[in-house]
């Protein structure tokens, strides 16, 4: 009752605006609202109806559920095919051509004698794809958050081009991965730009994408390099929001430009860091494109990672295994999700530090 | 007004029937090579000429889409009308078998017997398509690289060791990088391997991947990348199933020997022009046989086509003898078409050196291993038996992994595939 009540009182709202607006004359503005103001008028109808018959309460859930229809189609129903898909065998995509096999993939995943050597592991390439893409993130992640964090320190400083130097750094934010991946493999190729000018000072041709060692190291680089800029950025919107007047009352206080980084300036961008922390974790772990196209996976499966293992099982094998790839997709979202709510508890153990 | 109504009807009918006759529109899903499509659009559009009530549409995309997308949208039981393939054999159930519509299956039968097991099941005598072209594999060389370091090349019943060792001695004068470069797929490799004295079948019919002859051919491969003879970023240089080749190389003149295949013909006449010669070259033996691998694209009908006797049309024209000659000799394919193939054709070209190769190639037909031509009919060889090698020897090129390991993995994965397709 009380619902439909404020749903009546909302009803006659924006009337009684509109013979308000009438009364003071019609300006620019109100010409300008004007369709703004008969649109919600022509809404004010139905909302009302929609608020007597779900309640306020309900509101929210009403306002809600576009949202949250296109999330389930577009997100929470692939999920569930994902996990049926991954509970069953065969090469069908229909199910009732396919076999239930209940955990039988995820035991063909996890069959290992010893999981720090994946050649011991019934499904070896998952493992070396795990492996890789453990070393893979952590080296990258931590590279990319230091370089980022020095980029935006020197982005932030006053200087006379700086405009320019932050396009050149967010600049390869901007390409496509695969023009990242064709650009670089042109360079490293045996015949490249670095070899050209390597040899040209005297030095030996290296293989870059041939060598296990070098190929990790420029798939790493050029991650880095494609989407620097891009964490570079959120650092630096962090920096300008710092007061200028902390740094200001520190110098009065002599104190060192070290100190004052460690004192003043980590722990106010301790929220923005965290974001790219997480950022690029979860960028890490799902890592492809790019380095799809720099080094195939090789050699060998030196860059192979876990999304070209699920890519390769569900999609390139003449004999596709719709259901392994499934099943390893669902354990690296689990993975994903593991981040995800470490996240959360950091950011819950700031903001309660904070408070005490 | 009943006459009125009945008047209204039939006309509504008549404009119905009329509209469905002038849109039957066939869609053809294809790759090309090098100037293929071009040639196919040309004959489509004398086709369509003909037929005016058929339209045909030509989607060309990546080999890759074919490869990964197609068998995708035929599961879904959707995808092209007609689509050009080369992993026919494990997609076989999705063909439409023309032969009751056909107007004269006896002709496919006799100028595309060879062929058509390789694109249907098993003891099943259905008509599905016809290969566009066949391929073989074998080495292409680059014969002024050779001249200039006084080098000859291995001729007929040389054994793969003298290809290597000449290839080195050429690669070592004209101080280029690769002397002998293989394209990183199971198929290239196989048909050395048969040479050396693999077996590949077994006499119960399952696959028998790991022999002695298939050792000896594996363990030239690893020896040839450790001392430098094959270069490391083709077969160590990606993962998993990955096909890489060395067509850019080879056409930059940076490589001596290049174990390919005849599809490579058209586009190295494309872009090669004058800048240096090459040629086929006979194919390299080992004690079992001298043998390369046969294989190629065919043009298959799809069955969940809405259009099948239209489909069935326009796949009798396209493989109607003057279509099939005009499509090779203007394309440099090898014709799948062995009436065709004993007349003998007029390539089109100018080229000295793609007249010299595909003799070679026609010739190197003869010498194909028997095994050879039945793994191509073989239903294992590339949902199983392909993936696993090429897998396994890429990690042995690597470093990864010793050829002992390589060997148990190969037969355990094959095995797991046959075994899980039951």
């Amino acid at each position: 009752m009380a619902g439909a009540e404020q749903g009546e009182s909302l009803a006659h709202a924006p009337s009684s605006r509109g013979d308000g607006s009438s009364r003071d004359g019609i300006d620019l503005a109100s010409l300008l609202s004007l369709p703004l103001r008969l649109l919600m008028g022509a809404l004010n109808a139905p909302m009302a109806w929609v608020q007597r018959r779900f309640g306020l309460a309900g509101m929210a859930a009403v306002l809600l559920a576009p949202n949250m229809i296109i999330f389930g189609i577009f997100i929470l129903i692939p999920v569930a095919i994902n996990v049926a898909y991954s509970v069953t065998a065969g090469s069908a995509i229909f199910f009732d051509g396919r076999t239930f096999v209940g955990a039988g993939q995820y035991d063909r995943l996890l069959t290992c004698d010893n999981y720090s050597v994946p050649a011991t592991c019934r499904e070896d390439a998952f493992w070396q794809g795990v492996q890789n893409t453990l070393f893979f993130v952590v080296a990258q992640v931590t590279a990319l958050v230091l370089v980022a964090l020095v980029t935006a320190l020197v982005l932030n400083r006053e200087m006379r081009t700086r405009g320019f130097w932050r396009g050149v750094f967010f600049f390869p934010v901007l390409l496509s991965p695969v023009v990242v991946g064709l650009i670089w493999k042109w360079i490293l190729q045996r015949d490249g730009l670095l070899n050209a000018v390597l040899v040209e000072w005297g030095f030996e041709r290296t293989l870059w994408l041939a060598e296990r060692g070098w190929a990790m190291f420029w798939a790493i680089f050029v991650s880095i390099w494609a989407h620097l800029g891009f964490y570079a950025l959120i650092l630096l919107a962090g920096l300008q929001a710092i007061p200028k007047d902390l740094y200001e009352a520190a110098e009065m206080d002599g104190t060192s430009r070290t100190r004052a980084f460690w004192r003043i300036t980590l722990p106010l961008l301790w929220p923005n860091l965290l974001v790219v922390v997480i950022l690029a974790l979860i960028r890490a772990v799902q890592v492809f494109d790019e380095v799809f196209v720099l080094t195939g996976g090789g050699p060998g499966t030196s860059t192979l990672f876990l999304t070209q293992y699920i890519y390769e099982t569900g999609l390139a094998h003449v004999q596709r295994n719709l259901g392994l790839a499934s099943a390893a997709s669902i354990l690296m979202g689990a993975v994903l999700v593991i981040l995800t709510l470490l996240q959360l508890g950091a950011a819950n153990w700031r903001e309660r530090k904070e408070r005490a | 007004m009943k006459t009125l109504k009945h008047l209204a009807l039939g006309a509504l009918a008549l404009a119905l029937t009329s509209t469905t006759a002038l849109a039957a529109e066939i869609r053809i899903m294809w790759y090309s090579d090098g100037n293929e499509g071009e040639v196919l659009q040309d004959l489509l559009k004398r086709f369509e000429a003909q037929n005016p009530n058929t339209k045909v549409v030509l989607d060309t995309v990546s080999y890759n889409v074919i490869r990964e997308q197609l068998p995708v949208q035929l599961e879904a039981g959707r995808g092209p009308d007609i689509a050009r393939v080369t992993d026919l054999k494990p997609l076989a159930r999705h063909w439409l078998d023309m032969r009751p519509m056909l107007k004269d299956a006896a002709y496919w039968e006799k100028n595309f017997s060879n062929t058509l097991d390789w694109m249907r099941d098993d003891g099943s005598n259905a008509i599905p398509g016809f290969m566009t072209q066949l391929t073989i594999t074998g080495p292409l060389v680059n014969t002024t690289l050779f001249e200039q370091a006084k080098v000859p090349v291995p001729g007929e019943k040389a054994t793969w060791d003298e290809w290597a060792a000449a290839a080195k001695k050429v690669a070592q004068s004209q101080k280029i990088p690769i002397a002998l470069a293989m394209d990183r797929s199971a198929h290239r490799f196989i048909g050395p391997a048969i040479s050396m004295g693999a077996k590949v079948i077994g006499p119960d019919d399952k696959p028998a991947v790991v022999d002695e002859g298939f050792k000896a051919m594996a363990q030239r491969i690893a020896d040839w990348h450790k001392d430098g003879t094959m270069p490391r970023e083709i077969w160590g240089g990606v993962a998993g199933t990955t096909y890489k080749g060395a067509n850019e190389e080879f056409v930059n003149g940076q490589v001596a020997v290049y174990y390919s295949g005849s599809w490579q013909v058209g586009q190295f006449s494309q872009k090669i022009k004058d800048a240096f010669d090459w040629s086929a070259a006979p194919q390299p033996c080992g004690p079992a046989a001298c043998s390369g691998m046969p294989g190629g694209a065919g043009l298959v009908a799809v069955k969940y086509t809405k259009a099948p006797e239209e489909v069935t049309r326009l796949m009798e024209y396209l493989a109607s003898e003057p279509v099939v000659r005009e499509f090779s000799e203007r394309t440099l394919f090898l014709p799948a078409h062995q009436g065709l193939a004993e007349k003998g054709l007029d390539f089109k070209t100018n080229d000295p050196n793609v007249k010299k190769s595909l003799d070679v190639f026609l010739a190197s037909t003869r010498t194909l291993a028997p095994v050879a031509r039945r793994l191509q009919a073989y239903r294992w060889s590339a949902s199983a038996i392909y993936p696993a090698v090429i897998t396994r020897l890429g990690q042995v090129v690597a470093g990864e992994t010793s050829l002992d390991d390589a060997y148990a993995r190969i037969t355990a994965e094959v095995q797991q595939k046959v075994s899980e397709a039951k």
